[in-house]
């Protein structure tokens, strides 16, 4: 069970409260995960990465573990302690703007 | 008695005033969609509970959302608007080409006839069109593809498509402006386009009269004269009679013929409001006075309408689509400010009201008459 926790707009758009608990098979990659959380709620597509490239939008970042995972790869393994349900996957709104 | 209501976008979400037919009294909910910049908010004249709103975020990007029971409640729809065929260039502010770039939906017109059927207008600029409640939406190409394109260019706000005007009698006639291109015209539905801009001058581009590159603020027509439009540009406002075929300035005795808004009263197809503001730089009304000003002549000769409107340390702007009419009689007349403030007017614009004040900037504002 992965869990993702998303900022509060992105929340109330897909109109849900607290972390995501996703089941993902295999390898638990970033692209996986965000794959995870757009089939379920689609009405996210294009708010965290756009939908033809996939590429991160620029003020979004991904975090886990204290680390700033956002440039990093797609399909690299996220860390051991996200894929067993110990810590989340945070999709971040950059610290930007007014 | 029939209803009023005020569909409002602002900066930070987006509102619904409503009142009884006498707009004396009124009923602010919202905000919906809270934090997020919302462009517009419209209703469909064929299902006055349907409406539309665009809801964008630089953080989230773009999300249209869509209401059947007149705002109550709201869901997502589909917001996917890809630039169809090859991308090719636009000139970017420096005359340099750029590819063609979404960034936002300025402005939702829904058909006149069918509730399923809204035409989005896009910065950079494009023309998207859904036939199923919004859930997919189609360029309609022919416009971004037209000769000219490549030498379109944007305006301070961006290359956005702000004003669609569908005609009332001709299904197939649709206006379009754009700013810093122009006004433009089709007469099949959508496919093929021609810019509308003979007679307009601009002074800021090297070509003052070329056929694109104009930057047209905002266009208004009245349902029962769709050869008739009025236009508000940079500097100037301009008529045209024969459906964009030429352009006539009528700025008159305007004290600035800057500004952003204009529209044209429910009932009296010559009857014009315009909010003249202080210069392309400084942008807010003069002598901090804000003042509609109306034409009953169709143009050229301008009064000034303040009563009730704050005559004195008043600096603020009224955008592009931030001014409405509804269609009791009297006629209403609205507008929303960069200070947040909504006044409205029951009377034609004789007296005027503030109907909420503390709003965050509006970016339009859209009236419906209910039964």
């Amino acid at each position: 069970m992965i869990r993702v926790v998303l900022p509060p707009h992105l929340r109330n758009l897909a109109q849900i409260s607290g972390e995501l608990h996703l089941e993902i098979g295999g390898a638990v990659t970033q692209r996986r995960v965000l794959d995870a959380v757009e089939e379920r709620y689609p009405m996210l597509l294009g708010t965290m990465r756009d939908r033809r490239t996939g590429e991160r939008r620029a003020l979004v970042r991904f975090f886990a573990c204290e680390e700033d995972l956002s440039n990093e790869s797609p399909d690299t393994p996220l860390p051991g302690r996200v894929a067993a349900g110990e810590e989340p996957f945070l999709v971040v709104g950059a610290m930007a703007g007014g | 008695m029939s209803r009023v209501r005020l569909l409002v976008g602002t900066r930070k979400g987006a509102f619904v005033l409503t009142a009884d037919g006498t707009r004396r009294d009124w009923t602010v909910s919202g905000p919906h969609f809270g934090g997020w910049e919302i462009y517009h908010v419209n209703g469909s004249p064929a299902d006055p509970d349907r409406l539309w709103a665009s809801q964008s975020s630089s953080w989230f990007g773009q999300i249209i959302q869509r209401s059947d029971d007149g705002g109550a409640s709201w869901q997502p729809v589909g917001n996917d608007f890809a630039y169809q065929g090859p991308i090719g260039d636009h000139l970017w502010y420096d005359g340099t080409p750029r590819p063609w770039e979404f960034k936002r939906i300025w402005h939702l017109e829904p058909s006149r006839t069918d509730p399923d059927v809204v035409y989005a207008g896009a910065e950079d600029a494009a023309l998207y069109r859904s036939d199923d409640g919004g859930q997919k939406w189609q360029e309609l190409t022919g416009l971004r593809t037209h000769e000219s394109g490549p030498r379109w260019q944007p305006g301070a706000g961006g290359m956005c498509l702000h004003t669609i005007i569908l005609d009332p009698v001709n299904p197939d006639r649709i206006f379009v402006a754009i700013s810093a291109a122009g006004a433009f015209r089709t007469d099949d539905g959508g496919v093929t386009w021609q810019p509308i801009n003979r007679g307009l001058r601009s002074g800021q581009i090297p070509d003052e009269d070329a056929e694109v590159g104009h930057c047209v603020h905002r266009l208004a027509m009245h349902p029962s004269r769709p050869d008739v439009l009025f236009m508000q540009k940079h500097w100037d406002v301009l008529r045209t009679d024969d459906a964009g075929g030429s352009w006539r300035e009528i700025s008159g005795n305007l004290p600035t013929d800057f500004g952003f808004p204009i529209a044209v009263h429910a009932h009296e197809p010559d009857t014009v409001y315009v909010v003249p503001i202080k210069s392309d730089s400084e942008h807010y009304v003069p002598d901090g006075k804000l003042r509609v000003y109306r034409s009953r002549t169709g143009g050229d000769e301008w009064q000034p309408l303040t009563k009730g409107l704050p005559q004195a340390d008043c600096y603020v702007n009224v955008l592009r689509d931030a001014m409405a009419v509804d269609t009791l009689d009297d006629c209403g007349v609205y507008f929303g400010t960069s200070g947040g403030q909504v006044y409205g007017s029951a009377d034609g614009g004789e007296t005027w009201n503030a109907i909420v004040r503390d709003l965050p900037a509006v970016l339009s504002v859209e009236a419906q008459v209910l039964p």
